[in-house]
């Protein structure tokens, strides 16, 4: 970091306030600091409450370390503690079977991921690098899904669904988002256009057909932007609400953000188990936090690419 | 953004927002099998778009005339689904509610991330800051309501406790029907801050460093050129980040759900909100089609007027 009386113009930098650095230098950073407090304090409140014992917490809400610290919170989320166990701590009792809800999350959100994400880069592919009649007008039609609110769509296709006797299961869940997703064609389509011609020529010189193009050059050149659109499409599908929420009315699919939900309602209006929610709420929210250390600096990019492209 | 629609075919109606001055594909070599493969690769995504987008909308704007309990097949009966809205006073409360939502989400959710961004961009290009203010867009809707709701609550939320000890007031948030609906937008800002901050810093990376160096030649304030030069010069994404944050506002949904339900008193029915409970609660899936097609014509005239402002004197960087 330069210090603030470095002359040199940082490129960064552009813009500064190089004539008076002082003041208004710290007041932005007052102004960073207090969003990145506002915005990661509720994670830490999370993690706070959930190794709180329920019962102690009226005693001290203000207090910044746990309330009388205890891992119960993370036994009754993941249903490891007995009834009376979860009582004494001031569980509900409801129980919330987290295994088979985190392995519904990542059935869904791994298969849709899989299945969106193949379907839009042959799509990209033909839109981008093949000519052919129509195209253009395909796409436009294809295109116009990103102006249509899901809650028009989302009702007849509950209706759909429930006609082929497919609710409360992965099918219902997964088959609608699973072959078509607008802006996924349009952002690998986009990267596609972009990629220089002379490979493809060099490769149908040697008598490489287009399948193999396809296969064997354009998919490898866009292995970053499929990483990216799969990341941000994992993230999406597996925060999905409405739709599971529509279809899921049994355990047997029924993802964990939408388990949540419900532990929620089944924890007494009066005297809820904050503790054991926030410990639900951790584990819901572990696999996206694990997701974001693993790859944090290419979900930054790749939002500010969706923007710029 | 700008790019969506890369061609003539587009028409001034076209659907999509953006407009035509785009690239279009390199022209291919061409190639005898070009036309079957393309259908061959394109089918899987047309089949998707047919089955469940083309279809399913067809079928919804079909309901909105029907009077259909999921249960009864659909009886036709033409524009009294319309003419209830019309006279439907709730409709019309909970698009009070939703645009006052909208418009306290968009305000303070663009000015905010603006100046997050512009500050970001001046003091530091960390990955690791813009990681860290993007960490509410990665966790679910569900998630961020429930933690919220917790810290909000009236008796034990650490944020009541703290407005208490400094003011000695008492605020409910959600269980007040005055604050129900800005504690909803104070959460969604919190969560789409991060992820608008991120896409304007990227604007920002985009403007030539030049244009500052003779803006500040002829003299220009920091505030004259933050007016003269920034903010125009980010219109395209400025007007991106509106159109996201008022399409996304217009359908919130999760947090509704899972911290007021709509509560107290309807003080917090967003349309979203109502369409289910029609739907799902009453199961008129007619009534309910006729809401969600009101909010797609809704939203189409919204964006359009949005795209239409914004063109108006568009200057982009060239």
């Amino acid at each position: 970091m330069t210090s603030a009386t470095t002359p040199l113009p940082r490129p960064a930098a552009i813009a500064g306030r190089r004539r008076r650095p002082a003041p208004g230098r710290v007041l932005a950073w007052a102004y960073l600091v207090v969003v990145l407090a506002v915005t990661v304090f509720p994670f830490y409140w999370i993690l706070r409450t959930a190794l709180s014992n329920n019962l102690q917490l009226p005693s001290s809400p203000s207090s910044l370390l746990p309330v009388d610290f205890t891992w119960g919170a993370f036994e009754r989320a993941l249903g490891l503690a007995s009834r009376a166990q979860a009582q004494a701590q001031g569980g509900s009792g409801a129980s919330l079977d987290t295994p088979l809800y985190l392995r519904n999350s990542i059935i869904y959100a791994t298969v849709q991921t899989v299945l969106v994400v193949s379907c839009s880069a042959a799509a990209a592919y033909a839109f981008a690098r093949l000519r052919w009649r129509g195209r253009d007008a395909v796409f436009n039609v294809l295109l116009s899904a990103l102006m249509v609110p899901t809650i028009l769509t989302l009702l007849p296709n509950f209706v759909f669904i429930r006609d082929v006797h497919q609710l409360n299961g992965f099918t219902g869940l997964i088959l609608p988002g699973a072959f078509f997703s607008a802006f996924n064609v349009f952002f690998l389509r986009q990267f596609m256009l972009g990629l220089s011609r002379e490979t493809e020529e060099a490769a149908i010189m040697d008598g490489a057909g287009r399948l193999r193009i396809f296969f064997r050059i354009t998919l490898p050149m866009s292995a970053a932007p499929i990483a990216t659109l799969s990341l941000l499409t994992f993230i999406n599908t597996w925060n999905e609400y409405f739709w599971p929420l529509l279809v899921s009315n049994n355990d047997h699919a029924r993802p964990l953000t939408l388990a949540l939900g419900v532990f929620k309602q089944s924890s007494p209006q009066a005297a809820p188990d904050w503790a054991g929610l926030m410990a639900a709420t951790l584990i819901a929210a572990l696999p996206m936090l694990a997701l974001f250390m693993a790859f944090g600096r290419r979900i930054v990019d790749s939002i500010g690419f969706t923007g710029i492209k | 953004m700008a790019q969506i629609v890369n061609d003539r075919q587009a028409g001034p109606g076209g659907a999509a927002p953006g407009r035509r001055r785009g690239r279009s594909a390199p022209p291919a070599v061409h190639h005898r099998g070009d036309a079957r493969l393309a259908w061959l690769l394109i089918t899987p995504a047309v089949a998707g778009f047919l089955v469940f987008f083309a279809y399913p909308a067809a079928r919804g704007v079909y309901y909105s005339f029907t009077s259909f309990h999921i249960l009864v097949p659909a009886r036709w009966v033409g524009l009294a689904n319309w003419d209830e809205l019309l006279h439907d006073g709730v409709f019309w409360h909970s698009l009070g509610v939703t645009v006052y939502f909208v418009a306290l989400s968009v305000v303070f959710g663009v000015l905010l991330s603006l100046l997050t961004a512009v500050v970001m961009h001046r003091l530091t290009r960390s990955t690791v800051v813009r990681g860290l203010i993007l960490l509410p867009f990665l966790i679910s809707g569900v998630v961020t309501a429930l933690v919220w709701q917790w810290m909000l609550d009236p008796q034990l939320g650490i944020v009541s406790q703290v407005i208490e000890k400094v003011t000695g007031l008492h605020p409910l948030f959600f269980g007040d029907g005055a604050w129900a609906v800005p504690s909803l937008a104070a959460v969604s800002v919190w969560k789409s801050l991060g992820y608008n901050a991120v896409l304007i810093f990227a604007g920002l990376g985009t403007i030539p460093p030049t244009v500052y160096e003779a803006g500040r030649l002829d003299g220009a304030s920091e505030m004259q050129m933050f007016r003269r030069l920034t903010v125009p010069l980010l219109r395209p994404i400025l007007v991106m980040v509106v159109v996201l944050t008022v399409v996304g506002s217009f359908q919130v949904f999760d947090i509704v759900q899972v911290t007021t339900q709509g509560g107290p008193a309807n003080a917090s029915l967003v349309l979203q909100m109502y369409i289910y409970r029609k739907g799902f609660g009453e199961l008129d899936f007619g009534y309910a089609s006729t809401m969600s097609l009101a909010l797609f014509v809704l939203l189409v005239a919204v964006t359009y007027a949005q795209m239409r402002l914004a063109r108006a004197g568009e200057s982009d960087l060239s």
